[in-house]
């Protein structure tokens, strides 16, 4: 982290980049939030740490808009996400800097709970400075800890390596995290029954506050104007009233981002209900996988995406009911 | 106004390319082929005209069955709508499939102006097929019944 504070501090001083995007401490030992740094005192905020999840490469949008450069911190897989803005022509390569920053995997503070970690005062072991393997919490009922890997965000457990696609340099060190099979989930899903299918996402769906949480921090989600903010849209700006409205919400917020969604796993990671939204995303990507070819948005950025694009002889659309 | 819901009768919407298969429509009645009159056809320019929210609000408004038909693949009009509107009524139907919605209920079929046979012939299977699959539960908005 200090690595990263004194590159940062050296950019700014010499003036190749105007602002630092990165993450400041929160309120809470373990919720860092994205901030912009203009000044070397500012940096002194600075936080980069294993719960430091958030996916910085939408907030290049805007900061695409500004005069001068931006220093980003992207993990590995928020370079994918970049890719694919750069492709959609919403971020200006030009205006950013990257500084690819190592991640051993992120952790989500919802496991810790579960894993009856509860009332945190101080954490240790989130640095990634080393291979810490274990996670000791200061808890108001004493000191606690857990495997590093039990807290981890379903999405690191199908990593999707730690390369990172593009960056103009490289601070710290990754670490492959992947142990669990990326579809294994959905492909549960699909071996159920209709009346299982329907009850199953009853149940995650009726959670939905539509808060539009996932919406708003998904890098693929940004269009100026949005079906969901339209008065025509039945169920704009309110709560769904019915099973159908969250159904509809859920159905078309995963298609619009169909064929250009990175499965950065953002969307489950900000639903303050927990629903498993990846679920919708990556049934998209592994259909397309299966009758398309298999296809990473954001692993280039000149492909094209495979809903602008077909070929003489795709599929039917009565494949569904065959397979 | 009595209404009799002893026997059930399903509402289909029809989604029809405007260029073949709302003509094949025209072609299956003046060659006085019948067909039920539970399907409502809604023209649309092209098949890919077809936002996938449409599929969804149909049923959210009581429709018990989906059909989209369009020019065949190669036929388009516009050269190569219809082969957008496959992948994603592909995508589309797979994913209602996932999510539990019996896939009988939406059905993607190519059918060009002089296929008026094929077009009531079609309607009449869909029809039947709903009709056994029976009232669409599952992505109604419960509000729009009775």
């Amino acid at each position: 982290m200090q690595e990263l504070i004194n590159r940062a501090k050296e950019l700014l001083a010499n003036g190749t980049v105007a602002r630092v995007l990165g993450w400041k401490a929160g309120d809470l030992p373990y919720n860092p939030e994205p901030a912009f740094f203009t000044t070397a005192e500012e940096l002194d905020n600075f936080v980069y740490n294993g719960f430091c999840g958030a996916n910085l490469s939408k907030y290049m949008i805007a900061a695409s808009k500004l005069e001068g450069k931006t220093m980003v911190c992207l993990k590995p897989c928020d370079t994918y996400s970049f890719n694919q803005l750069i492709k959609e022509h919403r971020v200006d390569r030009e205006k950013a800097y990257i500084v690819g920053v190592g991640c051993k995997g992120k952790l989500s503070i919802e496991k810790v709970k579960d894993l009856g970690i509860k009332g945190i005062t101080a954490v240790s072991g989130a640095e990634m400075s080393d291979d810490a393997e274990t996670l000791t919490f200061q808890t108001i009922y004493g000191d606690k800890s857990c495997a590093y890997a039990d807290a981890m965000l379903e999405r690191c457990h199908v990593c999707k390596g730690k390369e990172h696609m593009v960056y103009d340099e490289l601070i710290g060190e990754s670490k492959d995290t992947k142990d669990a099979e990326r579809f294994a989930e959905v492909e549960k899903i699909e071996a159920m029954s209709p009346a299982e299918k329907f009850a199953f996402f009853q149940k995650e769906l009726s959670k939905c506050i539509r808060c539009n949480a996932c919406r708003n921090v998904c890098p693929a989600c940004s269009c100026r104007k949005c079906v969901f903010d339209s008065t025509k849209f039945d169920s704009a700006q309110k709560a769904n009233v019915d099973s159908f409205e969250e159904k509809m919400f859920h159905i078309i917020r995963a298609f619009h981002v169909a064929g250009r969604c990175t499965d950065c796993g953002e969307c489950s990671r900000v639903c303050p209900q927990g629903i498993p939204l990846h679920l919708f995303n990556r049934k998209f990507i592994k259909d397309i996988d299966e009758l398309y070819g298999e296809y990473q948005a954001g692993a280039d950025t000149d492909s094209k995406a495979p809903l602008t694009n077909f070929t003489f002889d795709d599929a039917e659309p009565s494949i569904v009911t065959k397979r | 106004m009595s209404i009799n819901n002893e026997e059930f009768r399903p509402k289909i919407v029809a989604f029809c390319c405007n260029w073949c298969s709302y003509a094949g429509a025209d072609l299956a009645g003046s060659s006085r082929l019948a067909y039920p009159a539970d399907v409502k056809i809604i023209r649309v320019p092209c098949s890919c005209r077809v936002n996938p929210m449409f599929i969804l609000r149909a049923f959210e408004k009581g429709a018990d069955g989906v059909i989209i038909c369009g020019c065949h693949p190669g036929d388009c009009h516009y050269s190569t709508g219809n082969y957008y509107a496959r992948r994603r009524m592909t995508l589309l139907f797979s994913m209602l499939d996932y999510m539990g919605v019996e896939n009988g209920r939406t059905r993607v079929e190519w059918v060009s102006a002089a296929e008026g046979v094929k077009f009531s012939q079609t309607m009449n299977e869909f029809v039947e097929k709903i009709h056994s699959l029976g009232e669409n539960v599952r992505l109604g908005d419960l509000r729009c019944k009775n």
